[in-house]
C-alpha cells in the first residue's frame, strides 16, 4: 500500500464536478507529477489531499490512516503554493521556522532544524531578510525549506516553478529532481507543463475534466497513449491523428520521416505527404501539411536538422513512419486499442 | 487638370492642413504649469479659507482678550491659558478627552477584530447583519445619541425596565440595589461609561468595515499556507492576519482617535459635561466657554490645547499611509 492512497476521490462545486472519481496509489519515496491542462481538476486534487478542501465523496490516506476529515493540520503534510505564500511581515529564518512554532518546538531544536533546511536549500546567508528582499528563485528556496522542516510524509508542489522565469526554471527543475531525490520524500507535483513533468515524475498521471485519464512513468506516457487526449496534450508537436478505415491513426511528428531517410529493416507504412508550410526552428524543421486520401488529417512531421533531405512546400513526397510506432484509437471513445491484422500502409 | 491630381495624391498631410489648425485645440491642456495651478487652486483655497483662516484666528483669540461683546484683539500674552489651567473643570476635560478616547478605542479595536473575523465567514443572513453593523455610522451622530439619551433616561430607560423584569433591580434584596433606577447619566462612574459606550457604538462600524477590508485582502494562498503549516486560529489571527493588517488597522484606530478626541455632540447631548463636570471633554468645554460664555479668549485657548494631539495623529496617519503604499 502506498503512503497517498486516494479511493474513489470526488469533488462537486454546485453543478461543477471539478473531480469526478480519482483512484491512485502513490508510493513512499516517489515523485508523481500530476499533469493537465487548467481546469482539469488537479488542483483541487491536490487541495483535497492537503484538507484546503473537502472531497464530496471517496477517501484520502496519507500513512495507513484515513485523514479525509482531518484539517490540514493533522496530516503531516508540507505544500508549497504556486505564489510560495510566504509570510510578507516575517524574516525567512521565522517564515521556515512557523511550522516548527505551531508545533510547539523547542528553541534549539526549531534553529537547529532551520539550519539544517536552510543548509540544504543554500539559503542560510539569507535567514535574516524579509521575503520582498528576495527574488524569485530564492522565495521558492524559502518556500521549499519551510516546508522540508516538518519532515512531511508527503510533500505538495501547486506549480512551483511557474513564477520564474524561463531559464531559472530549468535549473530550479534539476535541483528540486535532486533535492527530491537526496531526501526520498514523497512529492505529489501538480503542473501543466509537459516539460517539467516529463523531467521530474518517477510517474505522471494525466489528468483531464475531473479524471485520471493515464498514469505511468514518462516514457510510457509518451509512448502509449491511453486515449487521444494524452496522445495529443503531450508531445510538442502533439501526435499526429489521422482518420481511416473506421478508426484513428496515431503516429508522432519525430517519426513520420521522408521514405529515403526512414532507413532500417523495420517494417514501414507509407503515405502520400502533400507540403503546406516549412517551418524551420533552428534544431528542427516543421513540415505542415496533409495525407492525401485520409479525413481530418492535418499532419506535422518533424525533421532533425541533421536529416538534410530538400523539401518544398506545394509538393507531394513518399512519407513514412514504422509500422511499430503506430497507435490506433478507438473513433468513438477515443480508447486506444489493437492494432487490427495486417491493415493501414 | 491631371497634372494638378496627381500632384494633391501625393501631398502629405501636413502640407493640405497647416501646423496651426492642428495644434490650437491642444493649446490650453499643453501647458502642464498652468493647468497645475488652475486644478489645485480649488483645493489650495478651500484650506486656507476652513482651515488656515480659522486657525490662526484661534491663535489670534487665545492671546487676547477678545468677547462676544467686544471682538477686537488687544494682545495679553498668555493669561488665557494660565486662567483656563487653573480651572478644575479644564482639567478634568483634557483627562477625559483622553480617557474616554483611548478606552473608547481599545474596547473598539478589540469588539471590531471579532465582528470582522465573524463577518468575513460565510453565513446565512450575513448582508443583514452587515447593514445592521453599519447602521450606527449611517445615522447622523446627534439622532443616534438621542435615542441613547432617551434608552438612558432616569425615569423611562427600558434597560431599567429590563432588569426590574429580571428581578435584578428594585427588589428588596436585588442584585443591583432597591432602588427602581440606576440613573445612568445621574452618577460619575455610570455617566463616564454611558458615554464611552456611546463612542463605542458609533466608531465600531467604520473600524470593522476597515478591518473587514483588511482582512479580505490578506491573500487566501497564505492563510492556507499557515493551516498547513499546523497553526490554529488564534496563531493564525494573532502572528499572520493581524501583523499583515496592521498598516491598515492603524489607519482605522487614528480615525477613531481624531473622531472621539474631537467629538462634542455625544456628550452635550447626553450630559452636557455633567454630573457637576465629570464627563467634560475640550470641545464641549471650549464651546461652553468660548460661544455660550462669550469668552472667545479663553475658549480658542482651550481649543488650541486639542492642537498637539491632533497634529500628531495627523502625522501618524500619513505616515502609516505611506507604509502602506510600499508594502
Amino acid at each position: 500500500m502506498g503512503v497517498v492512497e486516494l479511493r474513489g476521490l470526488r469533488k462537486e462545486f454546485g453543478e461543477v464536478k471539478a473531480v469526478n472519481g480519482v483512484d491512485l496509489s502513490i508510493q513512499k519515496g516517489e515523485l508523481v507529477v500530476i499533469l493537465g491542462p487548467s481546469g482539469c481538476g488537479k488542483t483541487t486534487l491536490m487541495r483535497m489531499v492537503a484538507g484546503l478542501e473537502l472531497p464530496t465523496d471517496g477517501e484520502v490516506l496519507i500513512g495507513d490512516r484515513n485523514v479525509t476529515a482531518l484539517p490540514p493540520r493533522a496530516r503531516d503534510i508540507a505544500m508549497v503554493f504556486q505564489s510560495y505564500a510566504l509570510y510578507p511581515h516575517m524574516t525567512v529564518f521565522d517564515n521556515i521556522a512557523f511550522p516548527l512554532k505551531a508545533r510547539k518546538a523547542p528553541k534549539e531544536e526549531m534553529a537547529q532544524k532551520v539550519e539544517w533546511a536552510a543548509g540544504i536549500l543554500g539559503i542560510q546567508r539569507l535567514l535574516a531578510r524579509k521575503p520582498r528582499q528576495l527574488s524569485g528563485g530564492e522565495r521558492q528556496r524559502v518556500a521549499l525549506a519551510r516546508a522540508l522542516v516538518k519532515e512531511p510524509a508527503v510533500m505538495l508542489l501547486d506549480e512551483p516553478l511557474s513564477n520564474l522565469d524561463a531559464k531559472l526554471r530549468v535549473s530550479a527543475r534539476d535541483e528540486l529532481q535532486q533535492f527530491q531525490r537526496n531526501l526520498g520524500i514523497t512529492t505529489i507535483f501538480v503542473t501543466h507543463d509537459q516539460i517539467e513533468a516529463m523531467g521530474l515524475g518517477d510517474r505522471i498521471a494525466v489528468m483531464n475534466a475531473g479524471k485520471v485519464r493515464q498514469v505511468g512513468d514518462p516514457q510510457e506516457i509518451y509512448d502509449d497513449p491511453a486515449d487521444t487526449f494524452v496522445a495529443t496534450f503531450l508531445g510538442s508537436p502533439p501526435m499526429n491523428l489521422l482518420e481511416r478505415n473506421g478508426h484513428l491513426l496515431g503516429f508522432r511528428p519525430e517519426s513520420f520521416l521522408p521514405l529515403e531517410v526512414a532507413r532500417g529493416d523495420r517494417e514501414k507504412v507509407t503515405f502520400p505527404f502533400h507540403l503546406g508550410r516549412v517551418e524551420n526552428l533552428g534544431s528542427d524543421r516543421l513540415l505542415y501539411g496533409t495525407v492525401e486520401g485520409a479525413e481530418r488529417n492535418r499532419t506535422i512531421s518533424k525533421l532533425p536538422s541533421t536529416v538534410e533531405v530538400s523539401v518544398e512546400a506545394g509538393e507531394t513526397y513518399d512519407f513514412a513512419v514504422c509500422r511499430a510506432d503506430l497507435r490506433y484509437f478507438d473513433k468513438e471513445s477515443g480508447l486506444r486499442k489493437e492494432p487490427p491484422p495486417r491493415e493501414g500502409g | 487638370m491631371a497634372e494638378t491630381a496627381e500632384r494633391t495624391a501625393t501631398r502629405k498631410p501636413s502640407e493640405m492642413f497647416p501646423a496651426r489648425e492642428l495644434s490650437s485645440g491642444a493649446f490650453l491642456a499643453d501647458r502642464e504649469g498652468l493647468l497645475g495651478i488652475l486644478f489645485l487652486a480649488p483645493a489650495v483655497l478651500y484650506i486656507i479659507g476652513l482651515v488656515g483662516i480659522p486657525f490662526f484666528l484661534a491663535i489670534a483669540f487665545s492671546l487676547s482678550d477678545a468677547t462676544i461683546g467686544d471682538a477686537s484683539l488687544d494682545i495679553v500674552g498668555f493669561r488665557n491659558f494660565s486662567r483656563v489651567i487653573q480651572t478644575p473643570q479644564f482639567r478634568r476635560a483634557l483627562f477625559d478627552s483622553f480617557f474616554f478616547t483611548i478606552v473608547a478605542q481599545f474596547i473598539v479595536i478589540v469588539l471590531a477584530n471579532i465582528l470582522a473575523v465573524v463577518m468575513s465567514r460565510d453565513f446565512r443572513g450575513k448582508w443583514l447583519a452587515r447593514t445592521l453593523i453599519i447602521l450606527p455610522w449611517a445615522t447622523p451622530i446627534s439622532l443616534g445619541t438621542i435615542g441613547w439619551k432617551w434608552i438612558l433616561d432616569s425615569k423611562f430607560s427600558p434597560i431599567d425596565w429590563v432588569l426590574q423584569q429580571v428581578g435584578l433591580l428594585g427588589g428588596p434584596d436585588a442584585l443591583l440595589g432597591p432602588g427602581r433606577h440606576l440613573t445612568y447619566l445621574g452618577v460619575e462612574g455610570l455617566a463616564v461609561s454611558s458615554v464611552i459606550l456611546v463612542h463605542v457604538w458609533r466608531i465600531l462600524p467604520l473600524a470593522t468595515v476597515i478591518l473587514m477590508a483588511g482582512l479580505t485582502s490578506i491573500p487566501r494562498d497564505i492563510l492556507e499556507q499557515a493551516q498547513v503549516d499546523g497553526a490554529k486560529f488564534w496563531r493564525i489571527h494573532f502572528q499572520v492576519s493581524i501583523p499583515m493588517i496592521l498598516p491598515i488597522m492603524s489607519i482605522a484606530l487614528l480615525f477613531g482617535l481624531i473622531f472621539t478626541f474631537t467629538d462634542m455632540v455625544v456628550t452635550f447631548i447626553l450630559t452636557r459635561g455633567g454630573p457637576v463636570y465629570y464627563t467634560q471633554v475640550l470641545p464641549l468645554w471650549a464651546w461652553f466657554k468660548g460661544i455660550d460664555g462669550g469668552n472667545l479668549g479663553e475658549g480658542a485657548a482651550i481649543a488650541l490645547f486639542m492642537f498637539p494631539v491632533l497634529l500628531a495623529t495627523a502625522i501618524l496617519i500619513l505616515r502609516s499611509a505611506r507604509r502602506m503604499e510600499v508594502t
